[in-house]
């Protein structure tokens, strides 16, 4: 059977996992290592005025209690983001500084301000809560729109009234001249929820200091071992990048938590090098909510403008984004240049107009979570379209279909440029396998029960495969976005595939060696894939924004098609043939019409050996490519979500999920169609359970899973996933993306649908019981009313 | 420091701990059977499953010393010398992702089992897994999984 592209290959990585045999970084334990307890701001502004630490460091197995001012005495630099954004004045962004461990002010409960070194997680812990941190509390804002105010209290003096920066896209004058002059414009305040991205392992990272070799190892949970590496060196200063080396080993989820270069992972590092421990802290569940970078927390005010033939003439976005107590790692490009960018949709729009201002709350810094800027577009166009078939009363599908884009390339007013796509198939597919026009016979049933219930759609689109460096360089980017690979060829025809992408649940070691098997006809077992570590691989930016299939793949195709010249040119000398005549399949090296044939490894021992090789060809079979991608990619397709209400509790029920995409190119439908349920996971416990809620005071209320609804099996469906493909033509296996489709498409498929069940259009995410009942009572009295 | 003896996995195992130690944590630090997983403090995530006495226990509510004299088995010990058909089952459903929760999925599963038998429906499955969160699977697949591996027990 092949194992070759499009093969539902099981998974490599398995055995591992399913037999407890994976190794996380909690699980690496060096010898006499210590453990780091973090001492954490319990206010959500504060003047430090004193840290005594002298109670905490006499206690048991106390090695070292380290504070902000030793941290920045030893010239460990600010944690910045990597992403400049303009004010549409011109201006640079105002970022604040943000030290690894508090000096002078605490701006969200759980801002660090010391850390303590013990023989012991408990006795670290003990410690910690010893130590004596003197607070002057300030007041505090927790949201983006009351932080703007002129009376709120301001969290960093780089930042006057709290904003960040202050920016545009698209033309303003045009936009708001077609919506004036439009037939019926559908206007609407749209807030999408903030959320925290829980994956399931905690951060962890275990720091070591050899000091014989002045050379340092840091095992981490991270996305993206090479970029930690070298922010780690380049920025802050805590190591130079050749005496680093990073690995993180299985990591278990990301979502885009694990991206950022956070504050413990620089402290145990430089706090390694203090106390010549090894030093391992592992976030608890309190600290993970604390402390990962939280998602979304947008509020938009929006008008789309139709004209007599109920197509959009024009679309204006006024958002407020709330970015927490500190700028992290990519936060400043998630409202911009992720967002707003997609905010034509699936949607031939001419104007289109978006401002956005970025503001600093006290609350847990938010950055990219799966989808980062694309669900909230999503969201608002998928709200507002559905919301004006209904006012005007047209088939939502219908009312879709007629804006699609029908024609590609197509440049949208904002920036991008889709390049291939086939919306109304995606559209009919998903409409059949949900059983469309069945659904008011459905609903008349349901009635008869005493349920109400609703179908709502959502016609989603994405730019994923970030992205091309020059572009994303022009646009305030302050690294490249492409990927590396190498193949390397072993003597007995093995190979190794060394990729700067990371996996953390989605499957590379299967799929990339399905690329492999696909080119040489190997069977898949043959061939490994390595990653993670900086000290085998050469470098990568990681794995995220679904780059590693359309990105991180098309840079192994690149090495690839390196390998397979080199190994052409070596078999053609050994068949004494012409090199243009040489096939490589099943294994084994042809010549095309003739029964000549040498097996693979005979070709890649020869290429060792060097016996016999053309002249003036070097020995060995060792290929490295760095691709950068030529476009963003443009995953797409439609979601429908049907649900019964219970009107005496106004509790859902998602009684049918169908999922429509458009990929591209399909390396392994089993693992595709897996990323497309999870995602759908996520977003409708995005759009039904989950929500980070801070009181006034900035008091983080869901701060473990006994307050933070967390989507469990009972509370989802089964998922109906199909695909409808276009091939990408800008990558050279026509691959889209895949790994955050289901976060983006599903949240305004679940409201519409439960918005269309009650007849009341007014509900936020997320839809729990107590909301969707209040808003069914809203529309009774209403209609006792009239 | 309390003296704690105990089978696991078919083989003694004993040791000193203090006495707030987690039978979790004598799990992982002790035995260095790091299979079994911390991914909450409150006992709602279930990746810490393992059965004592036969039961599924989540190691993180149990003191070590509450497991003195007890049977214990982990994921490592789940198996023989061929996979447990829910393990195999996991597999070839696509049940995992990242492989965080795994062990725990797997560990309730084979208790689920023991406990409902190997004719299991979906609802009772989605129902039963109230104390085991995945964040990657959206479970279509743990549910798939359990459904499988249990016909095969």
């Amino acid at each position: 059977m092949s194992e070759g592209i499009g093969a539902r290959v099981l998974r490599k990585e398995d055995k591992r996992f399913i037999t407890g045999n994976g190794k996380y970084t909690d699980d690496v334990r060096n010898e006499g290592q210590c453990y780091a307890a973090f001492v954490r701001s319990p206010h959500a502004h504060a003047k430090v005025n004193g840290i005594n630490k002298s109670a905490a460091e006499s206690m048991e197995g106390v090695e070292a209690v380290l504070d902000g001012h030793q941290l920045t005495g030893d010239g460990i630099g600010n944690i910045i983001c990597g992403w400049a954004i303009t004010s549409k004045d011109g201006s640079p962004m105002n970022m604040g500084a943000w030290s690894a461990l508090a000096t002078e002010y605490v701006r969200y409960v759980g801002d660090a301000v010391a850390v303590v070194i013990a023989d012991s997680p408990a006795n670290a812990r003990t410690a910690a809560e010893a130590v004596d941190v003197d607070y002057e509390i300030l007041p505090a804002v927790t949201a983006a729109d009351i932080a703007m105010n002129s009376d709120s209290p301001q969290i960093h003096p780089e930042a006057p009234g709290n904003l960040i920066y202050d920016w545009e896209i698209g033309e303003k004058e045009a936009t708001e001249t077609a919506i004036a002059g439009a037939a019926y414009v559908c206007e609407m305040d749209v807030t999408n929820n903030r959320v925290a991205p829980n994956p399931m392992e905690p951060r962890s990272a275990v720091a070591s200091y050899d000091a014989s070799e002045d050379h340092y190892t840091l095992y981490t949970t991270s996305q993206n071992p090479h970029v930690a590496r070298l922010v780690l060196s380049a920025f802050y200063q805590v190591a130079p990048e050749h005496k680093l080396r990073v690995i993180a080993p299985d990591v278990g989820g990301g979502f885009g938590a694990k991206i950022y270069i956070y504050p413990e992972e620089i402290v145990c590092l430089w706090a390694s090098m203090k106390t010549k421990c090894s030093v391992k802290w592992t976030a608890d569940r309190t600290e993970a909510f604390l402390t990962d970078a939280h998602g979304r927390d947008h509020i938009s005010t929006a008008k789309m403008g139709f004209d007599a033939n109920n197509k959009i003439v024009g679309f204006q976005i006024d958002t407020i984004a709330n970015f927490g107590a500190y700028m992290s790692l990519f936060s400043s490009a998630v409202p911009t240049y992720l967002y707003a960018t997609l905010l034509s949709g699936q949607y031939d729009i001419t104007n289109i107009h978006c401002n956005v201002r970025a503001v600093y709350t006290n609350t847990t810094p938010v950055d990219a979570y799966r989808g980062a800027g694309r669900p909230e577009a999503c969201y608002l166009i998928e709200r507002m379209i559905e919301t004006a078939a209904r006012e005007l009363g047209v088939d939502p599908g219908e009312l879709r279909r007629n804006n699609f884009i029908q024609e590609f390339p197509h440049q949208t007013p904002v920036i991008m440029a889709y390049d291939a796509g086939d919306f109304a198939a995606n559209l009919d597919a998903a409409l059949a396998a949900a059983d469309y026009a069945g659904f008011e016979a459905r609903r008349s049933e349901a009635a008869s029960r005493g349920k109400l219930r609703g179908i709502g759609l959502s016609s989603y689109i994405e730019a994923c495969g970030i992205a091309p460096s020059a572009a994303v360089g022009s646009l305030g980017a302050g690294v490249g976005l492409w990927e590396s690979a190498e193949v390397r060829v072993n003597p007995v025809g093995t190979i190794e595939v060394l990729t700067g992408s990371h996996a953390h649940g989605q499957g590379h070691e299967t799929t990339f060696a399905q690329v492999v098997s696909d080119r040489f006809g190997l069977p898949t077992e043959n061939i490994q894939i390595v990653h993670g570590d900086t000290d085998k691989v050469q470098f990568g930016m990681g794995t995220y924004g679904s780059r590693s299939g359309a990105v991180g793949m098309s840079a192994i195709v690149k090495a690839l098609d390196k390998v397979e010249a080199k190994a052409k040119k070596i078999a053609a000398h050994m068949l004494e043939a012409d090199e243009g005549d040489i096939v490589i399949e099943n294994g084994e090296v042809k010549v095309a019409g003739t029964d000549k044939t040498l097996g693979w490894h005979e070709v890649c021992l020869g290429a060792y050996t060097a016996h016999n090789l053309p002249e003036g060809l070097e020995p060995g079979l060792k290929e490295g490519a760095f691709y950068d991608p030529a476009n963003f990619t443009f995953p797409a397709g439609t979601y429908i979500c049907e649900v019964e209400v219970d009107p005496d509790t106004g509790t859902t029920e998602i009684v049918q999920f169908v999922a429509s995409d458009d990929f591209g190119t399909i390396i392994n439908p089993m693992i595709v169609e897996g990323q497309v349920h999870g995602g759908i996971a996520q977003g409708v416990g995005q759009a039904l359970l989950e929500q980070a809620v801070y009181d006034d005071n900035g008091q983080l209320l869901t701060g473990s899973y006994m307050d933070y609804a967390m989507p469990r099996a009972d509370d989802l469906p089964s998922y109906k996933v199909s695909h409808e493909s276009t091939i990408c033509p800008n990558n050279p296996l026509g691959i889209k993306g895949c790994g955050e489709a289901g976060a983006i498409g599903s949240p305004p498929a679940v409201i519409n649908a439960i918005t269309n069940a009650i007849g009341n259009n007014d509900l936020s995410m997320p839809a729990t019981p107590a909301k969707v009942w209040a808003a069914i009572q809203a529309t009774s009295l209403k209609e006792a009313a009239e | 420091m309390t003296s704690v003896s105990m089978t696991v996995n078919g083989k003694s195992a004993s040791g000193e701990v203090e006495d707030r130690t987690l039978l979790v944590q004598f799990i992982r630090e002790n035995l260095r059977l790091t299979g079994t997983h911390v991914g909450c403090d409150t006992s709602q995530c279930g990746a810490c499953v393992v059965h004592v006495d036969g039961k599924a226990v989540k190691a993180c509510t149990m003191l070590a010393a509450q497991a003195d004299g007890s049977e214990v088995t982990t994921i490592e010990g789940l198996a023989g010398d061929d996979l447990h058909p829910m393990q195999l089952a996991f597999k070839e459903n696509h049940g995992l992702q990242c492989g965080f929760c795994t062990p725990g999925m797997i560990m309730a599963a084979t208790d689920m089992v023991n406990r409902l038998g190997t004719d299991l429906d979906e609802n009772t499955i989605r129902s039963e897994l109230e104390g085991n969160i995945c964040r990657c699977t959206g479970y279509h697949n743990i549910v798939k999984a359990i459904k499988d591996g249990a016909s095969k027990m």
